[in-house]
């Protein structure tokens, strides 16, 4: 275990290393929740008491909170198609680490990309007049680490997968147009026509983001935050598994 | 050090509604001993890089076995990959980060330490002429520099078998020189097995103790440069006769020294045939084709080179090489052959290499 964990941290430290040189994803990264929250945040204000939220930040910042952790993780794939191209991956499958280290190592650098994100988000969700419970903050980001997680893991594997950004990239978009619209991140699907909250139901990420607003809003026992927990942990397990399945196999 | 029997590996493609295997491997058997140099020479597409991929555990085997260092590459593929190192053509080092970073990370991932491994590191790096470079970007590097941090990157674990997989594509020929006298180091200083890939022939010639060429996912020969091209008989003599009506004169004269009757071409104004030992038989022919008054434009000899082996194999020549040898070409009767990479390309002027006799 010790060996696992040595590995993942080498792996960890590399990626991060590189990101850090790069002054545009640290500057992005960190931009990206100050602008949903300063520019979409004030027109839910007059909404809110439409669909029974009392608070619209306390309510607007579980989703933002999501959307974040899915979105910006889809796209952790990209930079490993530049590494299989330069043979990186290769030369560490070569080597005797643990193929899962090889991709745990890289979703923790993902991850440690989102909670600082989320620690923006919800400080400055603060300041503008969100509020929530600690416990329920700590679970709810929680929450969307697994889910980030497991899109930076389904990410990986699809990058190593397609092997090509031309085909990524469309594929990307063809998932996160129905994710986007059916999970209810930026309007509750409840506001919705009955069909519409129907199909919603078969959109995993929904349950995911309710979850995490119920956190938010205290309801740390209620049933939604039952199937958040779950539907994270399961996407989770098998993203991870999809994921060193591809990096155990990969053809090139 | 290397024993496999039997390799297969197919891939499935898809083109349109119909699935294709495709047998890239076709029962590869091949015996590599310690401290042996081998070439693994063939054409692009001949199963070359998946044979290594095979062997270096990066591929499960489709069905055939092989043990590599000791081990066998499915059921004991940690251990294999402790024991080897592994030059991959895309390379290993990322171009925007550090080329020492890349260096420790991998040699970490060994589970070294880190100041074995900045040792090894450092070491290798002044052993491979890249003093300095420690902190620099691939991408700020050379094409011969980066290659020798790829080789720095598959010794850093101090293998004692070592897969290079096409290491001098694309390098100009003085970093090629360079490499080419790195490779014969490791096995003159570190006493490793080198396991080389190319599809250049004067690569395979200068480097390995013996050659293994395959061509369609199978091994149609496995022998020594020298006895691979005694195999082929005798030296390619190239007349150019001067005055077209003496042609098929010539031609009587050059079969007279063929040796059993083998074939004569003639092409335009040149007359061609394999010649045993041209350097004794020719002096004759001269004296013949003179008191014949027959004159000639030029005259070539190309001994046997691994192209005359791989056509005299498979029926084809290995065109994917011709461009490496251009201006490696040796001239008549020297030692160690000319190395021209295809034996049909004399006709035309431009292309005539240097040693010529006008």
């Amino acid at each position: 275990m010790s060996t696992f964990f040595r590995e993942t941290f080498i792996v960890f430290r590399r990626q991060l290393r590189m990101n850090l040189r790069n002054p545009a994803w640290v500057i992005i990264g960190a931009l990206q929740p100050v602008l949903y929250l300063l520019l979409f945040g004030p027109l839910l204000k007059p909404l809110v008491n439409q669909f029974g939220a009392t608070n619209a930040y306390t309510f607007f910042v579980p989703g933002m909170l999501v959307q974040l952790g899915i979105f910006g993780a889809f796209f952790a794939g990209f930079s490993l198609i530049g590494e299989w191209r330069e043979g990186v991956i290769e030369a560490e499958r070569v080597t005797p680490a643990s193929r899962t280290a090889l991709l745990v190592g890289r979703l923790y650098r993902d991850l440690l990309q989102l909670l600082v994100q989320a620690l923006i988000l919800i400080l400055l969700g603060y300041a503008l007049g969100m509020s929530a419970s600690l416990p329920g903050l700590v679970l709810g980001t929680l929450l969307t680490l697994l889910i980030g997680g497991a899109c930076a893991a389904a990410s990986n594997a699809l990058a190593l997968t397609t092997k090509s950004e031309d085909v990524m990239a469309p594929v990307i978009n063809m998932v996160m147009m129905p994710v986007l619209l059916l999970s209810g991140i930026l309007l509750p699907m409840t506001i919705g026509p009955v069909w519409l909250e129907k199909a919603s139901d078969y959109m995993p990420i929904r349950h995911v983001v309710d979850g995490v607003r119920s956190s938010f809003a205290g309801d740390l026992y209620s049933s939604g935050v039952m199937w958040g927990t779950v539907w994270s942990v399961l996407l989770f397990g098998i993203a991870v598994w999809w994921g060193t399945s591809t990096f155990r196999k990969e053809n090139a | 050090m290397i024993h496999a029997r039997g390799l297969v590996q197919t891939f499935h493609t898809r083109q349109g509604r119909q699935k294709a295997e495709v047998r890239a491997v076709d029962g590869v058997d091949l015996d590599v001993a310690e401290g042996e140099v081998v070439g693994f020479l063939g054409p692009n597409g001949a199963g070359k890089t998946t044979t290594l991929r095979m062997l270096t555990t990066l591929l499960t085997p489709t069905a055939g076995q092989a043990t590599v260092a000791g081990y066998d590459v499915v059921s004991e593929s940690e251990q294999v990959r402790r024991s080897i190192g592994y030059v991959s053509q895309a390379g290993g080092a990322f171009s925007g980060a550090r080329a020492g970073d890349e260096v420790m990370d991998h040699g970490m991932l060994y589970g070294l330490s880190r100041k074995v491994v900045e040792d090894r590191g450092k070491r290798l790096f002044e052993q491979m002429d890249l003093d300095g470079l420690w902190g620099r970007m691939p991408k700020n590097m050379s094409g011969g520099q980066k290659r020798r941090l790829d080789v720095v990157m598959g010794l850093i674990n101090e293998p004692t078998l070592v897969f290079l997989d096409e290491p001098t594509t694309g390098l100009d020929p003085q970093a090629r020189a360079n490499l080419w006298e790195h490779i014969r180091d490791l096995r003159d200083r570190r006493g490793a097995t080198v396991f080389l890939t190319t599809h250049y022939l004067d690569e395979a010639d200068a480097l390995a103790d013996r050659i293994l060429i395959i061509d369609q996912g199978r091994i149609v020969a496995a022998d020594t440069s020298d006895n691979l091209k005694a195999q082929v008989a005798g030296d390619l003599v190239d007349l150019e006769v001067a005055d077209r009506g003496k042609v098929p004169e010539a031609a009587g004269k050059l079969a007279s020294i063929t040796g059993d009757g083998r074939d004569v071409t003639v092409a335009d104004k040149h007359v061609r045939g394999r010649v045993p030992r041209a350097g004794r038989a020719l002096q004759g022919l001269l004296r013949d084709l003179d008191r014949a008054g027959i004159d000639l434009d030029s005259i070539e000899v190309h001994r046997p080179t691994l192209d005359d082996v791989f056509l005299s194999m498979t029926g084809r020549s290995l065109r994917d090489a011709e461009a490496t040898a251009k201006g490696a070409v040796e001239g008549v009767a020297q030692d160690g052959g000319s190395q021209q990479a295809d034996p049909d390309v004399t006709s035309e002027p431009s292309e005539v290499p240097q040693g010529v006799l006008r």
